[in-house]
């Protein structure tokens, strides 16, 4: 696949929906292209977070680390950014990321990454939709893990 | 060392100055034989004398003489000569001459020759001497003393000393019978022309020597401060780091722009006073020539001295000059050889020296340290006279493990230094048995001690040898190359005074660490290495390592056996799709353009990547079927992508991280160029643009650059290309790359290369960590492990060991010294550099090591700890506080007991 090829292939990314051409096509150029067969890990929850990864094709199981073993919390497939939060708030990977098919990927260093977001304030909103909606689903997600844990405390009182 | 040159030159040139000398007087008399003939063979054949009628005959080499008149007084004949007229006898004279032409010549090549060989037998001697002294120096001196001063004093500083020692007596006595010689037959012709040749050589020697005084002081000063230039250059290359990392390069511009200028005006005004005084020398000799025209001439004319004296004295007085010019030079070199002479030998002679008795070359095995070792009131007060241990009494106990403790300085590492020899006792002393350490030979003491400090210096030699160094002591068998003219060799080293021991010996003693052979050397050699845990990296050395000279088809066919394992490997466990093997069939497409045009790894400079787009050869292979163009049309796309997406940005914009082909500042270059190649293209290019443009193209990689530019029209002439690159290069191309053929070794790439035969894929995550490992359970399990480390031991530890990490130099000399197998070991801080965890380990390792032998033949340890965490592993702890011990004792009770250990270990 040629840069011309990743280029359309970024535009379709929602993330990427208002970023010039010709500045995807410098993305494209100066990141690198990574594939990841299934069960091979992108990152590990835990570790030093210095790139995202853009899914251009293929699945992946987000874990994170549960008493009983590592749990699978979501689900990522094509066009989805991950790896984001680690570089955009220095902290250590929040989870781990596994492939679950073969995995295309476009990997963006924090440099790149923290550099388009100064640039195009478009590529900030969209970040911050996407962390607004994966907190909004988290919160629920925790608020029934609540009730449900309430009522199997009241069960077993 | 005498301190008086002449002194010392006699001393050790007696009998050759005598033989000269005597050479020289001989010769004396057939230069002034030389001198008469002129003379003879003008008055008489040439002018007639003696041969007044035409059948006139005279007497040739008639040998006689009057007898002094306590014999009777009277003729004495010997021989009476041959009769011969006039043209006889002027061809006979001649010939006498040619024939003293002939032996003149000869006695001067030989005294040249032999003074020569004098002077550079001397020069030896005192080099040898320098650096023999050098060996025997307190090491206290070596705080003092600058590396690279005392190399210039032994290499360039003692160099006209050599040429001056040849000279010393021989010159004087030849130039002074020459000199005499020609004076006294001036004297002879006419004694007012001896006056006057005598009196001008009377004011030049008075003259000359006093305007050359003020050259004296300024030769010295030369040596001084060139001396210093030599310490200042060798300083700022040993503490590089801390010029740059300070900013200070500018500083040490200036200072070496201030020592330059120094010399430069010392040197100015040394020429000056040297041409001045060369000026009025030339112009004395020549006025003597003057006053013998004039005054000769006026004798001649008055018919008091005939035409033939004349010419003689003329002709002498041509011999008078050089000698005497020669003279007062040689006595300028002597007043300067003597400074210098005096200056290097008061450099030389620090004390206490050690005495050469301790440093005898002593063959096989020394006795064993098996006395306990007796330290009684032992005290060292350092260089700056602080007291860094009181007198202090310890014993050693043969097989005992002694951990040393305390704050830094605290007396421990004076105590492991005194044990070791490093430093001289200020009072007190060391008695292994009845006998002090101090008097022990290095012999004993260098092969039954092993002493690692906290840093070691290590020569740039293969790291086979670095640990090899602690068991060369003394040529333990000859060598395996006979050394040519190797009696000749000795002769002159003897002659020289310098030592008879053979370098190119074997001097590795393999009886001491029981080894028969160089198979059993390695064996222990790889024992060590494990020992200090050195195993792994070392491995990696030779992984990276490309053994060129010493491959044997052994080594050879044992790494292919790995290249397929790894292929077969690697098909196995389906990860083939991780490497790309190399095929000469087909374009290699994880490779650059230049890899696939020349398929091999490059063995000459110009086959690099970098050199290819200039050198002529692959050009003309390129331009044969157009495939110049082609790359170059490749290049512009390149070119042109790389201005278009990055034109705008700033040179510090993170993307630019990632672009491999150029550097920011390029850029506006690039731009230029397009423009100026513009519309004529290939044919219209300049030869740097079409060099430029080829190199970027010969970097493309595909999958990893992207940007779509080769179709299999372009590979497919690639490899055609490829094919015929080697017969188009010619016989060079053997010596320039190795071509990449998986049935044979490639010299060219390093071992890991060579297993792997082939590029990693581009874009597979993980991709070359998992070959890695590959690579490394394949050589394990074929056994391959310690030939990698044997072709890793050949690594190159650079000047002063710096290829290395400092952990890497502790661990190689720890290993060192446990490959002595020594009687007793000194660890100063030895390990400092690695964690604690690896110091446990590598303790653990040495201890095991010694768990077979009995306790009290053990090996005894004297280590002197940075963290008291270790002290468990150890029969004993001593704790040193202030410079004395506060404690000494089992490790267990002192814990509880000894408050400054206590503070240590909280």
């Amino acid at each position: 696949m040629s840069i011309q090829d990743e280029v359309s292939v970024l535009r379709r990314i929602p993330l990427f929906a208002h970023i010039n051409a010709q500045k995807l096509k410098l993305l494209a150029f100066t990141s690198e292209r990574i594939v990841f067969d299934p069960g091979q890990t992108l990152f590990m929850q835990g570790d030093e977070g210095d790139a995202a990864y853009v899914i251009i094709e293929g699945q992946a199981d987000v874990l994170v680390n549960a008493a009983e073993g590592p749990v699978s919390v979501a689900h990522m497939e094509r066009n989805a950014i991950v790896g984001e939060v680690a570089i955009l708030c220095d902290v250590p990977r929040t989870a781990t990321i596994r492939a679950i098919t073969r995995l295309d990927t476009l990997r963006i260093t924090k440099a790149q990454f923290l550099q388009l977001l100064t640039e195009f304030p478009e590529l900030s909103i969209e970040i911050m939709k996407i962390l607004a909606l994966r907190l909004g689903r988290t919160t629920t997600e925790l608020s029934e893990a609540r009730s449900k844990l309430r009522s199997i405390n009241a069960g077993q009182a | 060392m005498n301190p008086n040159l002449f002194k010392y030159v006699w001393q050790h040139t007696k009998r050759d100055q005598i033989w000269i000398i005597a050479v020289i007087l001989i010769s004396i008399p057939f230069g002034f034989m030389a001198l008469d003939l002129p003379k003879l063979i003008v008055n008489g054949p040439i002018q007639g004398r003696g041969f007044t009628t035409p059948d006139a005959t005279q007497r040739f080499m008639e040998l006689k003489f009057t007898a002094p008149a306590w014999l009777g007084g009277g003729p004495v004949n010997i021989w009476d000569g041959i009769e011969l007229g006039r043209m006889p006898y002027l061809v006979a004279l001649c010939c006498v001459f040619l024939v003293l032409v002939c032996i003149n010549g000869l006695f001067k090549f030989y005294i040249n020759t032999f003074k020569g060989r004098l002077g550079e037998r001397m020069l030896r001697r005192l080099r040898y001497e320098l650096v023999d002294r050098v060996l025997r120096f307190p090491l206290s001196h070596f705080k003092k003393v600058k590396a690279a001063e005392v190399a210039t004093m032994v290499k360039d500083e003692v160099e006209p000393l050599g040429g001056f020692i040849g000279d010393a007596y021989v010159q004087p006595v030849f130039l002074c019978g020459q000199a005499l010689t020609a004076m006294v037959f001036i004297f002879v012709q006419n004694f007012w022309l001896g006056a006057i040749a005598a009196s001008i050589v009377l004011i030049q020697a008075f003259l000359i020597p006093r305007l050359r005084r003020r050259l004296l002081v300024l030769g010295k000063q030369q040596q001084l401060t060139a001396r210093d230039l030599a310490g200042r250059v060798g300083e700022v290359v040993d503490g590089i780091a801390e010029v740059r990392t300070n900013d200070g390069t500018n500083y040490e511009r200036a200072d070496i722009a201030h020592r330059l200028g120094r010399i430069f005006f010392i040197r100015y005004e040394l020429y000056q006073r040297k041409f001045f005084v060369k000026f009025l020398n030339n112009f004395l000799a020549q006025l003597t020539p003057f006053l013998f025209f004039l005054i000769g001439g006026y004798f001649a004319i008055r018919g008091s001295l005939d035409i033939g004296q004349l010419v003689a004295v003329i002709a002498a007085y041509k011999d008078l000059p050089g000698p005497i010019k020669e003279l007062i030079d040689w006595d300028q070199q002597r007043q300067d050889v003597q400074i210098k002479y005096g200056q290097v030998s008061e450099q030389f002679s620090p004390e206490p020296m050690m005495a050469q008795a301790l440093q005898v070359a002593t063959a096989g095995p020394v006795p064993h340290i098996d006395k306990a070792i007796e330290i009684k009131g032992l005290a060292v007060i350092d260089d700056t006279g602080a007291k860094v241990l009181e007198p202090v009494d310890m014993t050693i106990a043969p097989g005992e493990w002694i951990a040393a403790v305390g704050e830094l300085n605290a007396g421990a590492e004076a105590m492991a230094e005194a044990i070791a020899r490093l430093v001289v006792p200020t009072s007190g002393r060391i008695m292994i048995g009845d006998q002090s350490l101090q008097a022990i030979p290095e012999s004993l003491t260098g092969r039954r001690i092993a002493y690692v400090g906290p840093d070691t210096y290590l020569r740039n030699t293969s790291l086979r040898d670095c640990l090899l160094n602690g068991l060369r002591h003394y040529p333990e068998r000859p060598g395996t190359d006979a050394v040519k003219h190797h009696h000749l060799n000795l002769a002159e080293a003897r002659a020289s005074g310098n030592t008879s021991l053979d370098i190119g010996a074997d001097w590795l003693d393999y009886q001491r660490v029981s080894a028969n052979d160089h198979a059993d050397m390695t064996a222990q050699l790889l024992a060590a290495l494990a020992v200090v845990e050195l195993e792994d990296d070392i491995f990696e050395f030779g992984l990276r390592s490309s053994p060129q000279s010493d491959v044997t088809a052994d080594f050879e066919a044992r790494i292919l056996e790995a290249r397929a394992a790894l292929k077969q490997r690697l098909a196995d466990e389906s990860l083939s799709h991780l490497v790309e093997a190399f095929d000469p069939a087909t374009y290699h497409v994880q490779a650059s353009i230049a890899e696939n045009l020349i398929f091999g790894a490059a063995l000459h400079q110009s086959f690099t990547a970098e050199q290819l787009p200039d050198n002529e050869k692959v050009l003309s292979a390129l331009a044969a079927n157009g495939l110049d163009e082609k790359l170059f049309d490749v290049g512009r796309r390149i070119a042109a992508t790389v201005v278009e997406l990055f034109a705008d940005l700033p040179p510090d914009h993170p993307f630019f991280d990632r672009l491999s082909f150029v550097r920011p500042e390029e850029l506006p270059g690039y731009n230029v160029m397009l423009a100026r190649i513009g519309p004529r293209g290939f044919a219209g290019a300049i030869k740097s643009d079409r060099a430029m443009l080829l190199g970027l193209a010969l970097g493309y990689v595909e999958p990893r650059h992207r940007l779509n530019l080769l179709d299999d029209d372009l590979r497919d002439q690639i490899v055609i290309t490829r094919q015929k690159i080697t017969a188009l290069i010619g016989p060079d191309a053997k010596q320039s790359f190795a071509i990449y053929d998986f049935e044979h070794y490639n010299l060219g790439s390093s071992l890991e290369a060579n297993i792997l035969f082939g590029r990693i894929t581009h874009g597979l995550a993980d991709a070359p960590a998992r070959i890695r490992q590959e690579i490394r359970t394949t050589l394990l399990e074929m056994g391959l492990r310690t030939v990698i480390i044997e072709a890793g031991l050949g690594f190159m530890a650079g000047p002063g060991g710096k290829r290395l990490t400092q952990g890497q130099r502790q661990k190689i000399a720890l290993g060192r010294a446990l490959l002595k197998k020594p009687d007793i070991l000194v660890v100063n801080r030895g390990l400092g550099a690695l964690s604690p965890r690896t110091q446990r380990s590598i303790m653990q390792h040495v201890a095991e090591a010694q768990a077979s032998t009995e306790r009290k033949a053990r090996m005894r340890m004297f280590w002197v700890l940075a963290s008291p965490a270790l002290i468990d592993m150890f029969d004993r702890v001593v704790v040193f506080h202030d410079g004395r011990i506060s404690g000494d004792g089992k490790p267990d009770q002192l814990l509880t007991s000894n408050k400054h250990l206590k503070r240590l270990v909280a």
